[in-house]
């Protein structure tokens, strides 16, 4: 673990990898150190944002050296299903590209349980982790200047959905008609860090409920 | 009557801004609010409002409002004139206008009404993210802002004494930044030697700058980070880019240093065109 400045008001935590920052997210999520008004998780790091008149960054940094992380977190997030229409404009070009076919690709992104390990980019678009990993892939050589909204992506090895329309990068495998983002819900966020994610082709979800998406405990 | 504005004119930008939507930067939201929190916070403190009401921000003057009702007003920030209300509350009687002109020196003034501005909250703030595209839409002419109260009593000060945004060159105190191992000792030198200006395609999220590249050391891509307001961060074409209020919640570009929090107010009150030095703050 490494602290690193980042201004008079925040902390930035370098940890060796995704895993590292999962289990430090969630203990620090679920008991922030004094003062701390956002503890913001992506791929190497942890940031914290601190209320400089309630704290100071070395109280802080001495919090963060003591908290015991909770590698056990990732197995107990919520589980949404989101189902899914496998027709992206990307679908057959990146199977090829991965050396594989549209049907492989597919049984692959909905066989096993993805996580969402942080956000960004725009509210409520999760970067998403396969428990097994694998996945390797580019991004489109020129970003959209239109994605649309609902569309299910894969870059690096994130799978990602587009909370609304946007320009992107990310190719594109397919949609689902559940809104990630919604400000009329309460989560408005669907996609949030520690919830477990699982992909069922449309026409083969379980119990979709009449909003779609399911969010059940585990 | 309805405790109301009804706007007239906009100016070029003007928006509704609270203290932002602290706590949610991890869902992707970032905090947006007043891109000068002092001066925000200023005009609440003057009308005895909560600190967390809402005020108009208006970039580069040009705003006009009338009185739905007899309501008390104050501007901050950059002094526009036409505006007998700056760092002074003022009664704005029913039917009466405001009008602010081109501010003297300073980009951005706050009008904060008594009450505050009263439109319905979006994730707990009444701040417009024009990132993220959340919040109440950009103020537009014809709107009726309604204005709320307050349950504060009145402080009882006729007048803030404080000074008004510079129109010259602004010095702004930087500490390192976490990828500030990122760039040689030179760029370092650079960053804190050269002077910059402001460039027009500067907005609420950050200030673009004309000025001396970069240069890096260490070569490839960063995998996205966190970050505040206040950071500097390069882009591969070598000049910085300083973040305010609707600053993205993570980037991917290495962040080589950061305005010290409490300057980044005075960054938001930066003209296109005007100079700008950065200085090593004491660490």
């Amino acid at each position: 673990m490494r602290l690193l400045p980042s201004g008079s008001t925040a902390l930035l935590v370098e940890l060796d990898d995704l895993d590292d920052v999962l289990a430090l997210y969630a203990a620090l999520a679920g008991r922030p150190p004094v003062g701390v008004v956002d503890v913001v998780p992506a791929a190497r790091t942890v940031l914290l944002v601190t209320d400089p008149a309630r704290t100071t960054l070395a109280a802080v940094a001495a919090a963060v050296r003591t908290t015991a992380p909770r590698p056990d977190a990732r197995a107990g997030g919520d589980v949404v299903e989101l189902p899914v229409h496998y027709d992206g404009a990307d679908l057959a070009e990146l199977a090829g590209l991965l050396g594989t076919d549209p049907a492989e690709l597919v049984h692959r992104h909905t066989g096993a349980e993805w996580t969402v390990a942080f956000c960004g980019f725009a509210p409520g678009f999760g970067y998403l982790t396969q428990d097994g990993g694998g996945w390797d892939v580019p991004r489109r050589p020129t970003p959209r200047t239109r994605v649309p909204p609902g569309s299910v992506a894969l870059a690096g090895g994130f799978s990602g959905v587009y909370p609304r329309a946007s320009p992107g990068g990310w190719q594109l495998i397919g949609r689902t008609d559940v809104a990630v983002f919604d400000l009329a819900r309460d989560p408005a966020a669907l996609l949030r860090p520690g919830v477990r994610v699982r992909f069922v082709p449309r026409g083969q979800s379980r119990d979709c409920g009449p909003s779609g998406g399911v969010v059940a405990a585990p | 009557m309805t405790r109301a504005l009804t706007v007239l004119a906009t100016g070029p930008l003007t928006t509704v801004q609270d203290t932002g939507r602290p706590g949610q930067a991890a869902l992707g939201i970032g905090r947006s609010g007043a891109c000068d929190r002092a001066s925000a916070a200023l005009a609440n403190r003057l009308l005895g409002n909560p600190p967390d009401a809402a005020v108009l921000e208006v970039t580069l003057g040009g705003l006009a409002v009338r009185a739905a009702a007899d309501l008390l007003v104050v501007t901050t920030g950059a002094r526009c004139a036409g505006a007998v209300a700056h760092d002074a509350p003022a009664p704005l009687r029913a039917g009466e206008e405001l009008r602010l002109g081109v501010p003297t020196s300073g980009l951005r003034t706050y009008v904060g009404v008594r009450g505050g501005i009263d439109v319905p909250p979006v994730l707990g703030s009444r701040s417009t993210d024009v990132l993220a595209g959340l919040g109440p839409p950009v103020v537009a002419v014809g709107d009726v802002l309604p204005v709320g109260t307050s349950p504060l009593p009145l402080p009882g000060v006729d007048l803030a004494p404080v000074a008004d945004p510079p129109g010259g060159e602004v010095t702004l105190p930087v500490l390192p930044g976490p990828r500030a191992d990122w760039f040689g000792p030179s760029a370092w030198a650079t960053l804190t030697g050269a002077a910059y200006t402001v460039t027009s395609d500067s907005n609420r999220v950050g200030l673009r700058l004309d000025g001396p590249a970069l240069q890096r050391t260490v070569p490839g891509e960063l995998p996205s980070e966190g970050m505040v307001r206040g950071a500097l961060q390069v882009p591969p074409a070598g000049t910085p880019v300083l973040f305010l209020a609707d600053h993205p919640v993570t980037g991917g570009y290495p962040v080589v240093g950061y305005v010290v929090d409490d300057a980044v107010d005075r960054c938001a009150q930066l003209r296109p065109g005007q100079l700008l030095q950065f200085r090593a703050a004491p660490g």
